[in-house]
């Protein structure tokens, strides 16, 4: 009997830490970051204790009928065809009135939600602080910073920098199936149609590393399509900025001249570009800047020498059936190219 | 008795159903190989015309619509646009001037041709090189209908290789170099 007791408090114990651990966190639409996720997070709250006040309440009233339910009526008695009038009115207005409770709540949710709605994609032209393409790739997310000026523009993948408390827009595009740009700190979910232009804003008001993740089944490796959003103070953001528009380190040692070389005639050069040399193909992710980025191959892995080593050799080990093929390199070119690559700051 | 062996039969068409195309990602690293290419009856000794090389690409859907993928991201449209020829010489039709067998193919792009062809040698795996191949036979209808891509995303300058008429290659001569 104890031990049955104690399994079941344990499984409490575990559903309490779960739906605890749920309130806090970097990929939670209920711990906004942003003004955005703020509205999205009020509504769900308050559909949230509405819904549960409505559940206690028709508990209670299941619970009530229960208990005060009238004794079986003696045998023989013939069945009692209409209610007593005093028993039908009060029916009558029990019905009434909960029909109309639930229409006025109904109602009340339809109109704070159409107004949340309104308020996530209401005047776009004007959330323009900085504007970024976003690129759903299978299994990847191209970054570009636009800007006035063409020497400003640069591209980057699936590590986003934006500065606390600028509107930023988002032009969402898709390079072969639909994906769904969702980063759920910050705002709602918007998809990334091929063919068509689609929008969405988002807007940090504190800084802080929060997750997104492709919302919409694409494929293979959907799962492991998450990306980076990175809202740092404005300084810093600049810095960032003005750093991913130079052009890649030159390589130093005799190491990473090898490892250039190695990169420039090996199947790497095929999709990948560094600028400032000739590799230049955008089929997959940009590298200039690969070893200032924390991630890689969309978020799956931490940007280490070995993971960089396991996935140019082998990536179908990780990620089955993405686009990157194995690469048959040897050991001396391999540790040559991690070189360069881990110095492309 | 008729009914259960009608019955019997359908289920025997279901089950034929299940199989599935197996799309292996976890192939060892291939080697950069070079096929042996004869391209005239004429040779030299007493050897004889080789047989062609099989690829396992030819028969395989996922392949070929791989193949498809990349011919576009490696540029290949850049000269033989969507297999109609621009620059380069058009893949959809039965003209050959290197040759249509797989080792041709392979030969031609890992090897590149003169007059405009570049090599690929070591830029483009085995692996990759063998779903090109495919997909650039498909082209002109010398694949098995179900394996040809049967759609595409673009605008539809033509027909889908699924519904490309059938095609004898014949081989045309070099041009002049």
């Amino acid at each position: 009997m104890t031990s049955k007791t104690n399994t079941i408090s344990r499984i409490c114990q575990c559903l309490l830490a779960l739906s605890v651990s749920s309130c806090g966190g970097i990929q939670n639409a209920v711990n906004p970051a942003g003004p955005q996720a703020d509205s999205l997070s009020r509504l769900w709250w308050l559909m949230f204790t509405v819904c549960s006040v409505v559940f206690v309440l028709v508990l209670i009233a299941v619970l009530l009928a229960l208990r005060n339910r009238t004794s079986e009526p003696p045998a023989n008695t013939p069945p009692l065809l209409e209610l007593p009038p005093e028993q039908q009115r009060r029916r009558r207005n029990a019905i009434i009135s909960a029909v109309t409770v639930t229409a006025v709540i109904l109602f009340v949710f339809l109109i704070v939600s159409y107004s949340a709605g309104r308020s996530l994609t209401a005047d776009l032209a004007h959330k323009n602080g900085l504007t970024i393409d976003v690129t759903g790739h299978q299994w990847w997310w191209e970054v570009r910073y636009n800007d006035a000026d063409a020497s400003n523009i640069f591209t980057t993948a699936n590590e986003i920098h934006i500065p606390v408390g600028v509107p930023v827009l988002f032009n969402l595009h898709g390079a072969d199936v639909i994906h769904s740009f969702w980063v759920p700190n910050l705002g709602g979910k918007r998809d990334l149609i091929p063919g068509k232009n689609n929008s969405a804003w988002y807007q940090a008001d504190k800084p802080g590393v929060f997750r997104g993740q492709c919302a919409e089944y694409c494929g293979l490796q959907h799962a492991q399509m998450a990306l980076w959003i990175v809202a740092e103070p404005q300084d810093q953001f600049n810095a960032w900025r003005q750093s991913q528009t130079q052009t890649s380190m030159t390589p130093t040692t005799d190491s990473q001249k090898r490892g250039q070389q190695v990169f420039l005639s090996a199947p790497c050069v095929m999709c990948h570009a560094i600028n400032g040399t000739p590799a230049g193909s955008n089929v997959g992710p940009n590298l200039t800047h690969i070893a200032s980025r924390n991630t890689i191959a969309a978020a799956t892995l931490s940007n280490t020498r070995e993971h960089l080593a396991q996935w140019i050799k082998d990536s179908q080990s990780v990620k089955p059936g993405n686009k990157m093929p194995q690469n048959n390199l040897g050991e001396a070119d391999l540790q040559a190219l991690l070189d360069y690559l881990q110095s492309l700051k | 008795m008729f009914r259960q062996l009608l019955l019997c039969s359908f289920l025997c068409l279901f089950v034929a159903s299940c199989k599935r195309e197996e799309r292996k990602f976890s192939q060892p690293p291939a080697q950069f190989k070079s096929y042996d290419v004869t391209m005239s009856d004429v040779h030299p000794g007493s050897t004889g015309v080789q047989q062609p090389v099989k690829s396992a690409s030819d028969e395989h859907a996922y392949d070929t619509n791989e193949g498809k993928r990349l011919f576009t991201q490696y540029n290949c449209s850049g000269c033989h646009a969507n297999g109609g020829g621009g620059m380069g010489p058009p893949l959809m039709d039965a003209q050959w001037i290197y040759g249509s067998n797989t080792e041709n193919i392979y030969s031609t792009i890992v090897e590149g041709r003169p007059n405009g062809m570049p090599s690929f040698r070591q830029k483009i795996p085995d692996a990759q090189l063998q779903q090109i191949v495919a997909y650039v036979k498909s082209m002109s209808g010398q694949l098995r209908k179900d394996v040809e891509p049967g759609r595409t995303d673009d605008m539809n300058a033509r027909r889908s290789e699924q519904r490309t008429e059938r095609k004898t290659p014949q081989q045309t001569t070099a041009p002049p170099q």
